[in-house]
């Protein structure tokens, strides 16, 4: 059984139909690539799935680990052992990066998951949130943050997203842990060596997915750029 | 049990730390009411304390070239459910002397206390003074706070405050804290309030950057809930060539709660610049489903968030 099961969605803002009859499904312990251009939706996804204030689907089930979740809010779903990593993580005044990797649990070393994401903790257990840290950091520290729940599920749209050429290798590695400890992750991404860490991948075009398989498989469509040409009235993938 | 102990007590509980009294080489004064309880001075600075009709009157120099390892604490009080305490404070920082003030306003009882605080604060040439308030409240908001300081920084000189209520209610507070700075002198005012039931905040912070390439921060948190209202009022003056200048104010909001920010800035040297930010609203949404999204329901995320901007 998968354990994140999102079946036939209809979306629309206003008039716009964002998603058209979307199906997808990640099983336990899958990293799922997600590729699309600019606007397809791919955040949207996420926030569906991590039941954001104001996203539910019009139509269509998203299930977790069977149960339909639709109309379970932002923080039911975290309990479940949903998370997710916004492209653009927000910052905070006055809370330190100790007190933010510990936020649910008082327990856990927060050292180790800075570590892994590629900062030495020495450096930043006693830095305050706010704006003092770069975009990069900054997005390191919040995939810390979530590796430090122990999530069932994470969403990571755009981990790569600020980071240095150099450093996408810490990414992978928290990535790489993620799958180690069991957890499936919905990895939203534009970049190549990236996706090729997923067991799958799907690509999204016209408000449906249009092509899933190897990465290789999707990221070769992709490029081939056929989505640019489309007129969206036929894809042999739909 | 004495006054005083009734006041280091109360002093304990809000998790000051009581052994300053009898610590010979920390500085304190302290006053419940009109009456002072404790005073030391050590070398390098001279107090002058007097009792008056409704409070304490001050005189506090910091002499030349003094620089004070330990905080100089402050400790006034009202034990009772009502009075009046007036505190006038004469503070000089003579030239290139260092220290840092801490004030420990009590009120734990208080019904009926009017607590007025009324400085004048000359900081001298290369001198540097940290003043800290923090303010220990009851829980029946029948207080008036009404703070007030007019500071002048000389040349080179530096002055930060930072003014904190949060624990209890407010009550009635204003704050009315003027600044001049001087050549190359820096200022940076701080407050941070939180307000409950129907508290009233009203904060005007004015600096004026008169010296040449002198540095003004106003930094503005409230957070209001209940019914309690809150105007603050930051006046940032660009006044000499090289003058940086800048307002920040962030204000959250929950519940029938009503805040108005006024940035006031004005350039009158076109080398000068002088900026402001406000944010006025409930907590951001963002970081609110952050939170969420690690686990924290919504109360516990807008307590996190809260107790973050205040800290």
């Amino acid at each position: 059984m998968p354990l994140l099961e999102i079946k036939d969605i209809t979306y629309r803002v206003k008039e716009k139909e964002i998603f058209s009859g979307l199906s997808l499904a990640v099983d336990p312990g899958e990293v799922h690539a997600i590729l699309g251009k600019n606007g397809t939706g791919k955040s949207t996804l996420a926030y569906l799935v991590m039941g954001c204030e104001g996203y539910i689907p019009t139509t269509g089930e998203i299930l977790f680990d069977g149960k339909v979740i639709n109309h379970l809010k932002l923080h039911e779903r975290a309990k479940l052992g949903i998370t997710m990593a916004w492209q653009e993580p927000v910052r905070f005044e006055g809370i330190s990066v100790r007190d933010y990797l510990t936020l649910r649990n008082k327990e856990i070393d927060p050292c180790k998951y800075l570590d892994l994401a590629g900062l030495h903790p020495l450096l930043y257990l006693d830095r305050i949130m706010d704006r003092t840290l770069s975009g990069g950091e900054r997005k390191r520290i919040e995939l810390a943050s979530v590796a430090a729940l122990d999530p069932r599920l994470v969403i990571l749209d755009e981990p790569d997203s600020g980071i240095d050429m150099l450093s996408i290798q810490d990414i992978l590695n928290v990535i790489t842990e993620f799958k180690e400890h069991g957890a499936s992750v919905l990895l939203i991404t534009h970049r190549e060596e990236i996706a090729n860490i997923a067991d799958r991948a799907s690509e999204i075009c016209n408000g449906r997915i249009i092509c899933s398989g190897t990465p290789a498989k999707v990221t070769r469509y992709y490029k081939s750029k056929r989505c640019e040409i489309c007129i969206g009235e036929e894809c042999i993938f739909v | 049990m004495s006054e005083l102990d009734e006041l280091m007590k109360e002093f304990g509980e809000a998790g000051g730390d009581k052994s300053i009294l009898a610590n010979g080489e920390i500085a304190h004064l302290i006053a419940n009411g009109h009456k002072i309880l404790s005073k030391r001075a050590v070398k390098g600075i001279e107090v002058e304390a007097l009792e008056t009709e409704s409070g304490i009157s001050a005189r506090v120099r910091v002499l030349e070239g003094t620089h004070l390892l330990n905080q100089v604490h402050l400790c006034f009080g009202v034990l009772h459910k009502s009075g009046i305490q007036r505190i006038n404070m004469d503070i000089r920082f003579e030239k290139d002397s260092d220290a840092n003030f801490i004030a420990h306003c009590i009120f734990p009882k208080a019904e009926k206390v009017k607590h007025i605080m009324d400085a004048v604060i000359d900081i001298g040439e290369t001198a540097t003074m940290r003043y800290s308030e923090v303010h220990y409240h009851g829980i029946y908001g029948g207080i008036e706070v009404n703070p007030k300081a007019v500071v002048s920084i000389g040349k080179n000189g530096k002055y930060f405050t930072d003014f904190l209520l949060i624990h209890g209610r407010v009550g009635k507070l204003k704050i009315d804290y003027s600044v001049k700075v001087g050549e190359n002198a820096v200022t940076e005012l701080n407050a941070r309030v939180f307000g409950h039931a129907d508290d009233k905040i009203f904060i005007k912070d004015k600096v004026a950057l008169d010296g040449v390439n002198s540095r003004g921060l106003i930094k503005t948190r409230v957070a209001i809930e209940d019914n309690a209202q809150a105007e603050v009022t930051g006046i940032t003056e660009g006044n000499a060539e090289g003058a940086r200048g800048h307002v920040d104010c962030m204000e959250i909001v929950k519940d029938n709660a009503i805040a108005k920010a006024i940035p006031i800035v004005k350039v009158s040297n076109s080398l000068a610049k002088v900026t402001h930010e406000a944010a006025i609203g409930s907590v951001d949404k963002k970081q609110l489903e952050t939170l969420m999204a690690h686990g924290l329901s919504p109360e516990e995320a807008v307590d996190v968030i809260v107790r973050g901007i205040l800290k």
